[in-house]
């Protein structure tokens, strides 16, 4: 019974996070079309938080090991994300 | 540091996601929206790590500092014109860290119930499912993106490879990952099923991206990137963790909704993507017809004095400008121009190059200033009254036929109405048909000049001589 609980609110989360996402995103204009690609994939990097808390769970090498996999590639995935968003944004401007 | 306090948390690191993305949606606010983002990573990194006792640290600190310095070194490194196979390259990671996170869920989740829980399930409904689905989205995802980085970088073909049962193979490979999805749920202690259907969704991601060629792949890129996120969301239900489930899923709907945007932009369904495809018709037969005696060659210098008597000209770059690294004698021939009081304007396809926006990134990083950069809708208008355009490295976004007749493999696909403009300049290096593989009439047009060539050494003859004439 808790078990159904706990299911329904993070699917409630879920499902409501999908209609921010759809909101959010509507509008952009084309230009900004690869900063926001690349910026949303920066942010799906996220994982990253789900390989730490594999990782302090603790458990036994091979699971140690594949949470560090884990950790190693979506940190690439995040910072190389966001860093590189951020050097073509820089890109853009407005000349007057 | 309690549960609730890293709830709340995450819950200030969603906030800052959504803030983030939505910002990232403005010209004016997009700095401040990747910045959001980073720092909402930021927070729920290090409260996580807080969370937990700073356990497993050198482990930890391995991951971390490591991963980040191969993301700045790639991310510094790499250049503008290869930015389609990084962004395509960093959703792969995305996808096998879902793969693993999942994985090592899982592995330590068995041995637990191995360890003596007693008659205890080893997962729950949902942890199982998601668990499954993490392996199966995640890995298609990365093989699938792998595939892309390969064909955008040059090692694996650009053209669609298609080949007979090309639907049945896939019908069938999807549906033996959906067997073994089930078997995993109904058994999770099977652990090694896990890695069979993880290898089996890598094999169906190189299956769905193989048959899509090039000039299809910015709607590749971007149907990956919400394929990453929705994995990510997926082990955010492995792991009952809101802040995954948040990210993940706002990452997904977004990314739909850009792949929308990129497949109305050819006039396409998704499904016509994916399955159906151009550039398996070919239809050469006519080309010599429409061509035959109507194509008049042109030279730099005759252009440059074209250039000199207009008031109003306007660029149209494509994939071939990107391809031949052009941009630089773009810019160069834009202040030129506009040292002469020419008004200059760029009018950009939503589907010219390998990745939504691509034209833009490699117009900015040579300072042109975005708001000459103009969408398809709102520069179609004006080309009656431009005097020149010049089509650079472009072909079947600006191909009449779209407009004109029915039957072709592009038509209905809103185009570049360039062929209205007192005269076209088209930059090319042949005749040879664009992506879509059909004869383009804007070629024969009256009005258009054709000069032939390597877009970079073009456009930097074309610089000179406009300085001379």
């Amino acid at each position: 019974m808790l078990d159904t609980a706990a299911f329904i609110n993070i699917l409630t989360i879920f499902v409501l996070a999908i209609f921010v996402g759809f909101e959010v995103i509507t509008k952009v204009p084309p230009i900004l079309h690869t900063p926001l690609m690349s910026g949303s994939n920066a942010i799906s990097g996220i994982t990253v938080i789900g390989a730490l808390l594999a990782l302090g769970a603790g458990g036994g090498p091979v699971t140690t090991g594949l949470a560090t996999a884990a950790l190693f590639f979506a940190t690439i995935n995040v910072v190389g994300g966001f860093v590189v968003t951020h050097r073509m944004l820089s890109k853009f401007k407005k000349r007057d | 540091m309690q549960p609730e306090h890293l709830n709340l948390l995450y819950l200030v690191a969603a906030v800052l996601f959504i803030m983030g993305l939505k910002s990232l949606g403005h010209p004016r606010t997009a700095v401040r929206g990747n910045i959001l983002g980073a720092v909402g990573m930021a927070l729920a990194v290090v409260g996580t790590l807080w969370y937990q006792g700073f356990v497993h640290m050198e482990l930890v600190a391995g991951g971390l500092i490591g991963g980040s310095i191969i993301g700045i070194v790639l991310a510094v490194r790499i250049k503008m014109t290869a930015m389609p196979q990084l962004v395509g390259l960093f959703n792969g990671f995305g996808g096998v860290a879902s793969v693993l996170v999942a994985g090592a869920v899982l592995i330590a989740a068995v041995a637990t119930a191995l360890m003596g829980a007693g008659s205890a399930a080893i997962m729950s409904a949902q942890e199982s499912v998601a668990t499954a689905a993490s392996g199966l989205i995640g890995a298609v995802t990365f093989l699938g993106s792998v595939i892309a980085f390969g064909k955008l970088q040059g090692f694996v073909t650009e053209k669609p490879v298609r080949y007979h049962g090309e639907q049945v193979v896939k019908i069938l490979v999807l549906g033996g990952a959906l067997v073994l999805s089930a078997m995993i749920v109904l058994d999770p202690s099977r652990t090694e099923l896990y890695w069979v259907l993880v290898g089996l969704a890598a094999v169906l991601g190189v299956l769905l991206v193989m048959p899509i060629g090039g000039a299809d792949m910015p709607i590749v890129i971007a149907l990956l990137n919400s394929y990453s996120g929705i994995a990510a969301a997926a082990t955010g239900f492995v792991l009952s963790n809101n802040v995954l489930i948040v990210a993940g899923s706002l990452v997904g709907a977004s990314g739909i909704i850009l792949t929308q945007n990129m497949c109305k932009a050819m006039n396409r369904s998704l499904a016509n993507v994916l399955f159906g495809g151009v550039g398996a018709i070919v239809e050469n037969k006519e080309q010599g017809d429409i061509y035959a005696g109507k194509v008049k060659s042109t030279s730099a210098e005759e252009v440059a004095m074209i250039l000199k008597t207009a008031s109003r000209v306007a660029f149209v770059p494509g994939y071939g400008m990107a391809v031949a690294r052009a941009q630089t004698g773009v810019r160069l021939l834009t202040e030129a121009m506009e040292a002469d009081d020419i008004h200059v304007e760029f009018g950009i396809h939503p589907v010219a190059g390998r990745m939504p926006g691509h034209m833009n990134v490699l117009l900015a990083e040579e300072n042109i200033s975005y708001d000459k950069l103009r969408e398809m809708d709102a520069i179609n208008p004006d080309f009656p009254s431009t005097d020149v355009v010049i089509v650079l490295g472009a072909n079947d976004v600006v191909n009449p036929i779209a407009r004109e007749s029915a039957g072709s493999p592009i038509s209905g696909m809103p185009i570049l109405d360039v062929d209205k403009a007192r005269t076209v300049v088209v930059i090319k290096r042949s005749l040879s048909p664009g992506f879509a593989g059909i004869a383009n009439p804007l070629f024969a047009a009256d009005n258009t000049l054709m000069l032939f060539g390597d877009g970079k050494k073009v456009m930097e003859e074309l610089v000179a001589a406009y300085k001379d004439a």
